[in-house]
């Protein structure tokens, strides 16, 4: 009886997840498809790897996966390292309004949306943009940041940082909270310095939520922030050499190019290597310690 | 001696007020450009402070705010109702992961934990929703999706498992069904958590593009972001017949370029405003987030 109860509540739940998530499980076989509208999907003819051919023998197939983990590699190194450095910097702010203010003003960026994100970056690096206008008055250069493709990859990646620090920061500084204040006091008395105990108490300390945040990111890496790469620059083609990602290239063949079948190829790529990243990752950081493992 | 001691501590609020700077100014850029005048702007570019204050591009951009009014009925329809149903359908099936006698506990956690290790891609839930559930261009494609996210799950599900099982155990004892139980003790007793998912799945609706994107080409359920992210590159769609523009304004000197910051504003004002309300529950959200489950 309890059994059936607890069951009935979980139900709804457990329905939306089987519509939503296992049943396109089952409809990785569209990658191996030649799709046609007029047979439909279960209809159309095999293609066996055509697709997968196509993708990986076009001069896309390198450019993307190469930008996707590039980006991904960049955003967890300095991202990570940015975040730690704010969050144990926070720890040394002692006046309470002042933590509050820089923790609420650091979240700020968390909460606009990709396409809000885009405007902002706009309206700094836009024709009429307050840098553009001022590259323009001051030194005397007009300077095109759309058609400028060595620009962006610093740009996106300190775009990505500005959005996500505050977040990630923020946990962090809650696991240094966490940290017994003993550790600190018995430090103090042996007469460690501030930077002593940050080297040897804070960093050591912190090292498992790091590496499970670490971790949790690795899991990710064929997976990119769609509304970074596909609004903030604009959708400009001639960025697209360091724009385009996996995740921006499955969805223009999809619904630009209408090529269902290498779509689906690229996107079953992309959830497979996924999938044998993250178990790696997992099993790699139990390894090294057994409380790093998320599962 | 005091003034070794106090460098560093001066770096460090330079860096953040640096930092907070960075945070604040593209917000009051795109307000200030929103108030600009169009012709300045053309001039003088885009300024932190407008030379003079103009509020032609709201006059223009709520004149007829049809489609406008429109967009934010959508957005603001997909967040409340899909954050209440989201709320309650996730708590239900965290609730019953949080029982460790339930019987199905562990098979259930991972077919909700192996959703995020793997999924189908983009392609079979795209033929999925629009050829065989016939969702696109429906208003709940724009719910539906969202309604069980296996992450807020497992974040909702930590907060329930520090209810004392004592206190379940006892009404059980009093023959309280399961469903009387959940409705009367958990629920009031998991608020701070029920809280803190509502407020990620509020953000997570009213900041969404990505379903509309996917699926909407049905002018009357574009959503706020989505309207947003069409005028990007033209603001035309936005202009009604020539005729009805407001006195001042003429089909060509159109306030374009402030006209589009307007709408920025528009569309993320709502979630600024209700922000600093919520961020205890937001903060306590990541921290429970971050301890493995």
């Amino acid at each position: 009886m309890k059994h059936l109860q607890l069951s009935i509540l979980a139900l709804p739940a457990f329905l939306l997840i089987f519509i939503f998530s296992y049943i396109p499980m089952s409809g990785i076989f569209i990658a191996f498809k030649n799709i046609n509208f007029v047979d439909g999907i279960f209809h159309s003819p095999w293609a066996g790897f055509d697709n997968f051919k196509f993708f990986f023998t076009s001069d896309d197939a390198w450019l993307v996966v190469r930008n996707t983990l590039l980006y991904n590699v960049v955003f967890i190194v300095v991202g990570t390292i940015i975040a730690v450095l704010f969050a144990v910097l926070l720890n040394e702010v002692l006046s309470v309004r002042l933590l509050k203010f820089y923790q609420t003003v650091f979240f700020f960026p968390y909460f606009f949306s990709w396409v809000i994100v885009a405007f902002m970056a706009y309206s700094f690096i836009g024709p009429y943009g307050i840098v553009t206008t001022f590259l323009e008055k001051q030194i005397h250069t007009s300077f095109d940041f759309y058609t400028t493709t060595w620009v962006w990859p610093i740009l996106l990646t300190l775009i990505n940082i500005w959005k996500g620090v505050g977040y990630v920061s923020i946990i962090f500084y809650a696991g240094i909270m966490g940290i017994s204040q003993e550790y600190f006091e018995a430090a103090a008395i042996d007469g460690a310095t501030k930077f002593q105990m940050i080297r040897k108490i804070t960093i050591p300390l912190l090292m498992p939520l790091i590496s499970i945040m670490t971790l949790l990111s690795v899991g990710k890496i064929f997976y990119s922030d769609f509304g970074l790469f596909y609004f903030v620059p604009r959708e400009v083609g001639q960025l697209y050499p360091v724009t385009q990602v996996i995740d921006t290239y499955v969805y223009r063949a999809l619904k630009v190019s209408g090529d269902i079948g290498m779509s689906a190829a690229v996107g079953l790529f992309q959830s497979v290597m996924g999938f044998i990243v993250v178990l790696a990752s997992n099993y790699i950081a139990g390894k090294v310690d057994e409380e790093n493992k998320i599962f | 001696m005091k003034f070794r001691k106090s460098l560093p501590k001066m770096l460090i609020h330079m860096l953040f007020i640096l930092f907070s700077l960075a945070c604040i100014l593209p917000l009051i850029s795109i307000i200030s450009i929103s108030f600009s005048n169009e012709s300045d702007i053309l001039d003088h570019g885009y300024r932190l402070f407008p030379v003079k204050f103009d509020f032609t591009a709201y006059v223009y951009v709520l004149y007829r705010p049809l489609q406008i009014l429109n967009a934010f009925k959508v957005s603001l329809f997909v967040s409340v109702f899909g954050t209440i149903v989201s709320v309650l359908v996730m708590a239900g099936i965290s609730y019953s992961l949080s029982r460790s006698d339930y019987k199905f506990k562990n098979q259930l956690s991972f077919y909700v934990f192996f959703t995020m290790l793997f999924n189908g891609g983009l392609v079979p839930s795209y033929i999925l929703i629009s050829n065989y559930l016939h969702l696109k261009n429906t208003v709940w494609v724009l719910i539906l999706p969202y309604l069980a996210m296996p992450w807020f799950i497992l974040l909702l599900r930590s907060f329930m498992q520090k209810i004392p099982h004592s206190i379940i155990e006892s009404c059980m004892m009093d023959g309280a069904s399961e469903f009387r139980i959940f409705a009367q003790i958990i629920l009031p007793l998991a608020k701070p958590g029920l809280a803190t998912v509502a407020l990620f799945s509020l953000l997570q609706y009213w900041n969404d593009w990505w379903l509309s994107l996917l699926y909407i080409d049905n002018e009357k359920l574009v959503p706020l972001q989505y309207m947003l992210y069409r005028m990007m590159n033209n603001i035309e769609f936005l202009t009604h017949s020539s005729n009805a523009l407001p006195s001042g304004v003429t089909a060509a000197r159109l306030p374009s370029e402030s006209a589009r910051m307007a709408m920025a504003i528009l569309a993320a004002g709502p979630m600024l405003a209700v922000f600093p309300f919520f961020q205890k529950h937001f903060v306590r959200g990541l921290t429970v987030g971050a301890v493995k489950g």
